[in-house]
């Protein structure tokens, strides 16, 4: 019995070894993300829009340099930086050279602080990482890499776009902010203050508020203290658990005004808050499903469907990822001469599948693009998330937002 | 002062929601001298077979159901779990139940998946029945309230006043003796851990639709409800109430302040210093109450343990 299992196990082995090399021409992107733990529905999420999008929009079309197929390779990193390190190495180890990551800025931190090392050591087994999520400004300024591209606006953009929306809005006077106590909270309350004073100085911050990350277990207090405050508006980067407790508690709690969130939507959030969100819930980011834009878009969001009946293209701009990599490896000629990749995304111009021209900035290597304000609504929700009836539509638009901001950045050239 | 009385009730409704989930532990704790780590873990199951039961049959039948169900699923693992283990002592007891806990978090999670699931109140619960101010007071809170005072009411009753609560009253003291006059105390055991699970799982049925349901609901109460047994004395379900009444209040009220540790340092003749990072002190300069909010139960359970050990109400040492 023993033997028969070394058997199969080594023919197992065998098969894999051989059939790795039998397509040793596919390209492959490592796909660093939680995929298990309490974070897994969204790094599972992510690996399917990955793989959906590689399969239809660059395998189906015949590939990139006339053949040769994308590949999603996933490794679990179980949202800690230490494990994204020995994760990062295995698929180096493997001869990959494109690795995506995006949930959570410190492990995004991590990875190009590694990679950066590495490129430095290895000069002829270069990596690059496409970061499709991660929106610590910092990772495209003082720490801004030749490797790393960001496919997603960053946590400034988003405030200043969302900051122009609300200034034009002149029945605000009054507005909460409230996050989580980290990094990213207290981020996001930065830039909601220095933006306001900014754009519309008459506007009283009226609550500015932390609370602890992942252990309040009821928020009605905070709640009832935004609508002691007689706050016209919310502001919050709360995700998860703590964007349904704290969203909940305060339309419970009777507030009536807008509530502008990072990521009130999708894994179970939008069906969530259903009814009790509409007209209240605000979203800021760079996806646009709702009302969808074209066609083709429509198209790729129903075959996603089919084939993921119980999913939802969350993130959007993994589309974008996915299409621009398979353009800059046409541009250079190669899949593995990571500099030539990396010239031919610096300035690249495209036309998103959502709608959007995406310019891929050269001096800070962040895509400049288009970022919407939708609402939580079934008004218009061609797709919705979670089967609720529910999604974001898009209810206003910044075009090409940030186009014109500074950056730290002092970008090291090979 | 309207703020206050909102937070009165705020306070009340958590207060109780806690008192619920704690009164099964405290008894389990105290006949059985089982720490049961599960326990929070059958609220979460609560939660999410209301849920289950709620897309069939909606809100009010998961409301029978699903505390019923969990009760039995509690009793199913004193009778062939616990039951087993315990002659081997109180160390392996503690390991099955916290083995147990991880087992429900990873059972839910396979079923359910990781998203927050769309459990929610009923509609005819769902609005406004009066307002303070401007703040709104749901008719689904006060429903709460009633649930919980009915179910505290009920529990005195049974312990205090019918032949069962007798037994069980006797079988906490002295099980040896309640065995010897003829009573099967087995049963008994079983029958309280059947209660006290079922309990927690009526807790989760109320409580999931206002404070989320997710498989991480379980480990963010977990550890309050030992504080709170531990504050009101074990076997003790005044204790319980007072306990958990005393730390919903503290919490809500802690939220909902906005105190800050500078104004201590201001009147102390301290000067805020311009370069907060060059100073020692800038953790403090920057601290809120609500920021500490929700230590501070653990910090008045030191306290009581230091000046009673045996808790507000209890009888004998922890």
């Amino acid at each position: 019995m023993r033997k028969t299992v070394k058997l199969g196990l080594g023919a197992a082995l065998a098969l894999t070894v051989s059939a790795s090399s039998l397509f040793a021409e596919n390209i492959k992107i490592a796909f660093i993300e939680p995929l298990s733990g309490f974070m897994a529905g969204t790094g599972t999420s992510g690996l399917h829009q990955y793989e959906f999008a590689a399969e239809t929009l660059v395998n189906a079309n015949g590939g990139v340099l006339g053949g040769d197929m994308f590949e999603i390779v996933a490794f679990d990193n179980k949202l800690s930086g230490k494990e994204s390190l020995v994760q990062l190495q295995v698929a180096i180890d493997q001869g990959i050279r494109f690795v995506a990551q995006g949930n959570s800025s410190g492990i995004a931190h991590a990875l190009i602080d590694a990679i950066n090392k590495h490129n430095k050591r290895n000069p002829d087994d270069l990596v690059m990482f496409l970061n499709y999520s991660a929106v610590d400004p910092a990772l495209t300024n003082d720490k801004c890499s030749f490797w790393h591209f960001r496919f997603d606006a960053n946590a400034d953009f988003k405030m200043d776009a969302l900051t122009d929306v609300m200034a034009e809005n002149e029945d605000l006077k009054k507005v909460y902010i409230i996050g989580q106590d980290y990094s990213f909270g207290k981020a996001v309350a930065a830039a909601a203050v220095s933006d306001l004073g900014n754009k519309r100085p008459d506007i009283e911050v009226v609550g500015n508020e932390l609370h602890p990350i992942i252990k309040v277990k009821d928020f009605t207090p905070y709640a009832r203290k935004i609508i002691a405050s007689e706050a016209d508006a919310v502001i919050t980067g709360n995700w998860g658990a703590d964007m349904v407790g704290l969203g909940k508690a305060i339309l419970d709690s009777g507030f009536e005004g807008p509530i502008y969130t990072y990521y009130a939507a999708a894994d179970g959030i939008t069906a969530t808050f259903g009814e009790a969100g509409k007209g209240s819930l605000y979203l800021v980011g760079t996806d646009q499903l709702n009302p969808p834009v074209s066609d083709r878009a429509a198209d790729y969001i129903t075959a996603y469907k089919t084939k993921y009946p119980d999913g939802d293209i969350n993130q959007a701009r993994i589309v974008n990822v996915v299409e621009m990599l398979a353009k800059a490896i046409n541009e250079a000629g190669s899949a593995t001469d990571i500099v030539a990749i990396a010239n031919a995304f610096e300035g690249m111009e495209h036309d998103s599948i959502w709608g959007s021209k995406i310019v891929m900035r050269a001096k800070d290597h962040q895509a400049i693009q288009d970022i919407h304000i939708s609402e939580h609504t079934d008004e218009g929700a061609v797709f919705d998330y979670d089967n609720s009836g529910y999604a974001p539509v898009v209810k206003s638009t910044v075009k090409m937002a940030g186009a014109d901001s500074a950056t730290t950045c002092d970008m090291k050239r090979p | 002062m309207e703020l206050i009385l909102v937070n009165l009730i705020d306070g009340l409704v958590y207060g109780l929601l806690l008192f619920m989930l704690s009164a099964g532990l405290t008894l389990i704790f105290s006949m059985m001298g089982v720490l049961n780590f599960a326990h929070a873990s059958f609220y979460m199951l609560g939660a999410y077979f209301a849920y289950q039961i709620s897309t069939y049959m909606g809100f009010w039948m998961g409301l029978l159901i699903a505390p019923v169900v969990v009760g039995i699923a509690g009793a199913g693992v004193e009778r062939y779990g616990l039951r087993r283990v315990h002659q081997y002592g109180h160390v392996p007891e503690l390991i099955f139940t916290f083995g147990l806990a991880l087992l429900i978090e990873e059972f839910v999670q396979f079923i359910w998946g990781n998203s927050q699931l769309p459990y929610n109140e009923p509609a005819i619960l769902d609005f406004a029945l009066f307002s303070i101010g401007s703040n709104d007071i749901a008719a689904y809170k006060v429903f709460m309230i009633f649930v919980s005072i009915g179910i505290f009411l009920a529990l005195l009753y049974v312990l205090t006043r019918t032949r069962v609560g007798m037994v069980i009253q006797a079988a906490l003291s002295y099980p040896r003796t309640v065995e010897n006059l003829g009573h099967n105390v087995p049963l008994v055991f079983m029958g309280v851990f059947g209660v006290g699970t079922g309990l927690a799982g009526l807790a989760g049925v109320i409580a999931g639709p206002q404070l989320g349901t997710f498989p991480g609901m379980a480990i963010l109460l977990g550890s309050i409800v030992f504080v709170t047994i531990v504050i009101g004395g074990l076997g003790s379900l005044w204790g319980a109430l007072v306990a958990s009444l005393l730390i919903g209040w503290m919490t809500t009220f802690a939220a909902s302040s906005s105190f800050q540790f500078a104004d201590i340092l201001l009147a102390l003749g301290m000067e805020k210093p311009a370069e907060m990072s060059e100073s020692a002190l800038r953790d403090l300069w920057t601290l809120t109450l609500p920021q500490i909010g929700p230590i501070l139960p653990y910090m008045l359970m030191v306290l009581v343990l230091v000046v009673r050990p045996y808790g507000l109400f209890g009888k004998r040492d922890a």
